[in-house]
């Protein structure tokens, strides 16, 4: 577990994948749990236009204090993508050092359907050349598994917790503050299950 | 207690932390959650509404503070051209209770079909502009615009720009303050009518006024010098201070969060501490442009003739980043990283969803040979591949005027006009009643999806219902076509395309002006249309390609090139069974479809 190690340290985290993922509920969790751990957070997400089946990238910094919300290349240290192609289109933002957690989840633009731009073809290995550090998971089926494939960011969230220097009980109770009581224990052993995928 | 909250619900916090009693608007992104938050939290102390459009949301809140209260209107940036005209006169007439014109700009265009920067448009109208940095300033300088507004008797325009007000952080909320103030219009004809006679007089004391702002805005903590090393100084404004001081920590900073009217004694005072001066702002130079005029010698947009920070587009670290390496080109390591070449990532740019109903209103339009004059809203995605059903957007309501133009032009194909419901309100009604009066014979459809789809789904003059949910009355687009005195008013589902090409066909071959009212909710907005996913049967699909020019995500191809569906993805509209011409596509219930072994509208 690579923690905070120097607290005037910035921390950045980018979550991406596909509009209507959940993308925002992960990233809002994510900075719940920062600012009850008592750090200053700062967090950026793409509203309007860009959510209706585009690419989406969602960011968030914490630390002592933040000036940007909008993460510097190359100093992610988790890039997290709900969808299997998409880390690769921001690796850009991950440190040199950084950990990329990615969902199997496949969903093929139209404009691959279309033949415009190829659909790559890429399988864990693949990823591994990419990120040397990575957690790939079949979150849409553990999701299922657990009752509700949608919980697959959850599962994902989890993953990267393992990452960074935020304890445990925070993370639950983020959940139980973010997500609606009828899905709190559905998220929570979403959570759970990817945590133990992380490590 | 602390909250995480974006720039948007902390300017709406602000608005009902500082007594605000009215608040207008029109949607757009970025400014769209302002007004939202204020109807879902703070509807109990603030009246607020959905305007039709921009200049009659800003006409509200200045009527409303003649009476004393305080009042906001939000917009975009291009909304503020549509309030441009109550804008320019309110400037000379003053305010009575405080007003805001709280104005989100787009630089870098997420959502926006151009960059303007709106501190240009207060200098325009000489009225102050106040530009906060994050979250918590947000709410504490609408408050402070507030003040100004009052004590100077002076519209302020708050700028917000997409990152700010779409990016979130920690914000200390404090207790509303009420203010308890009758709303009282009392009659000053002298003070609100600006006929050339009093006009005259009001155009002085705005010059005077301008003046004792510019006194105040060197004074106010809006604007402040952070003294760091001397050798140099960065004047900067917004949240464009947080990328400054993020790249800079050693710099001398002014930070303008009053940028206009200039604060002449700070800036002087600034320039004076400093050997050097960078200017770091986003869009224009505004400020760097005024430095100059100032007399003081400065770099910024351009240093020796090079350019070097961008007026194009956002700026963040990374370009701040490299405004330093260009200042200090011997100071930075150049760090190599091995970066590895990576496969080619499909494009995936925003689309129409599955199950749209605009898709099929386009896939039966695309049967004819003609101009078609878009407008703005998620329909604008019309235009991508492979429908490509759009020839012309420039604004909203531009879509029913420019497909006049071009019909009156004498253009050799006949043209058909998009708008939107929202937009048809907003302002198309005009322009077709423009068709009726000066006997043209464009199409017009509107493509009436039961709400304002793209920025979110607010409510509008024709969903029947009120921004905090109350019923009233639906404005029915069809009766509006009756009153203008079109003859051929005709309502469709765009989701029976027997029905729509026919309609469409009968249009294009008469020599009169047809209003086509394309009605079928949005599938994001009104989830009751979703219907069980449909599948293709085994061995049908001939791999025709004509389901593929639907354009929906749900449609994928197999390895062989056949048709198959996502059932993720899928809503059951049936317009892909409607196109194909084999059969292949086949409801729950019919034979030959598969139950789906994942997935299914979850």
């Amino acid at each position: 577990m690579t923690s905070l190690e120097n607290k005037n340290s910035t921390v950045s985290v980018v979550l991406v994948g596909v509009g209507g993922q959940g993308i925002l509920l992960a990233s809002t969790v994510l900075a719940e749990a920062a600012m009850e751990s008592g750090y200053d957070v700062k967090t950026n997400e793409i509203h309007g236009m860009a959510q209706r089946g585009g690419s989406v990238i969602s960011q968030i910094r914490y630390g002592q204090k933040v000036y940007s919300p909008l993460v510097p290349k190359g100093t992610a240290t988790v890039l997290m993508s709900l969808e299997r192609t998409e880390g690769i289109r921001y690796y850009d933002y991950l440190a040199p050092d950084g950990l990329a957690v990615i969902s199997d989840q496949k969903i093929v633009p139209i404009t691959a359907t279309l033949g415009q731009t190829p659909y790559p073809d890429i399988d864990k290995t693949e990823l591994q050349k990419y990120f040397p550090r990575l957690v790939y998971l079949s979150a849409v089926e553990k999701a299922a598994e657990l009752g509700n494939p949608k919980a697959a960011n959850i599962i994902l969230l989890g993953a990267l917790s393992t990452r960074l220097d935020i304890k445990q009980n925070t993370w639950e109770s983020a959940i139980k503050k973010c997500v609606k009581p009828a899905f709190v224990d559905l998220n929570l052993k979403a959570f759970e299950l990817g945590c133990q995928s992380g490590n | 207690m602390k909250k995480l909250l974006s720039g948007n619900e902390s300017i709406a916090r602000g608005a009902w932390e500082s007594g605000v009693k009215v608040a207008t608007g029109y949607p757009g992104t970025p400014s769209t959650e302002i007004l939202e938050n204020i109807s879902r939290f703070y509807k109990d102390d603030i009246y607020c509404e959905w305007a039709p459009n921009e200049k009659v949301a800003f006409e509200v809140a200045a009527g409303a503070q003649t009476t004393g209260i305080r009042s906001i209107t939000t917009m975009k940036h291009v909304g503020l051209n549509v309030a441009a005209d109550p804008l320019m006169t309110l400037a000379y007439i003053g305010t009575v209770g405080g007003f805001v014109a709280i104005v989100a700009d787009d630089p870098g265009m997420n959502s926006s079909q151009n960059e303007q920067d709106t501190r240009i448009f207060a200098h325009f109208a000489k009225v102050p502009v106040i530009e906060p940095s994050d979250s918590n300033e947000a709410r504490i300088y609408i408050r402070e615009a507030l003040e100004i507004s009052e004590k100077f008797q002076t519209p302020v325009i708050l700028r917000s720009t997409t990152t700010l007000s779409h990016s979130r952080g920690v914000v200390e909320p404090e207790e509303p303050r009420p203010l308890n103030r009758k709303a009282s219009f009392q009659k000053n004809p002298q003070r609100f009518i600006p006929i050339p006679a009093w006009a005259r007089g009001m155009r002085v004391r705005l010059e005077e006024r301008l003046n004792a702002l510019s006194e105040a805005a060197s004074e106010s903590s809006l604007n402040r010098i952070e003294w760091g090393d001397r050798q140099l100084g960065i004047v900067t404004s917004g949240i464009t201070y947080q990328y400054v001081r993020e790249v800079f920590p050693e710099a001398s900073i002014l930070k303008l969060g009053w940028s206009y009217p200039f604060p002449d004694r700070l800036i002087r005072e600034f320039a004076d501490g400093v050997e050097q001066i960078l200017v770091i702002e986003e869009l224009n130079d505004f400020l760097e442009e005024h430095l100059r005029t100032m007399g003081i010698d400065c770099f910024g947009k351009k240093k020796n003739n090079e350019l070097l920070v961008p007026n194009i587009g956002e700026l963040n670290v990374d370009v701040v980043k490299s405004v330093r390496e260009k200042i200090y080109p011997s100071s930075t390591e150049k760090q190599e990283v091995q970066r590895p070449t990576l496969p080619v990532v499909s494009a995936r740019p925003p689309v129409l969803c599955p199950g749209c109903p605009h898709r099929g209103l386009f896939y039966a339009l695309n049967k004819f040979d003609v101009v078609v004059t878009g407008d703005i809203g998620c329909y604008t995605l019309g235009v991508a591949p492979p429908l490509n059903c759009m020839d012309t957007v420039i604004c909203m309501g531009g879509g029913i005027t420019m497909a006049h133009g071009i019909d009156k032009a004498g253009n050799d194909r006949k043209v058909v006009g998009i708008v939107g419901d929202s937009t048809f309100f907003h302002s198309g009604i005009t322009g077709l009643m423009d068709i009726v009066y000066n006997k043209g014979k464009a199409i017009t459809v509107v493509l009436d999806n039961r709400i304002t789809a793209m920025t979110g789904h607010q409510d509008n003059p024709g969903t029947g219902k009120t921004i905090i949910g109350e019923p009233t009355h639906a404005l029915s687009i069809a009766g509006i076509g009756n009153a203008l005195g079109i003859k051929n008013v005709v309502e469709i589902n765009p989701g029976d395309q027997k029905q729509t090409s026919e309609t469409l066909k009968n249009a294009i071959e008469s020599d009169e002006p047809w209003l086509i009212i394309s009605k079928s909710p949005c599938i994001l907005a009104d989830r009751s249309v979703i219907k069980p996913t449909l599948h293709v049967a085994p061995n049908t699909c001939k791999k025709c390609g004509l389901c593929i020019k639907l354009g929906c995500p749900a449609i994928e191809k197999t390895e062989d090139g056949k048709a198959k569906i996502n059932p993720f993805l899928c809503v059951g509209c049936k317009l892909c069974k409607q196109v194909c011409p084999f059969h292949a596509f086949k409801e729950m219930g019919e034979e030959g479809y598969n139950v789906p072994t994942e997935g299914g509208n979850c």
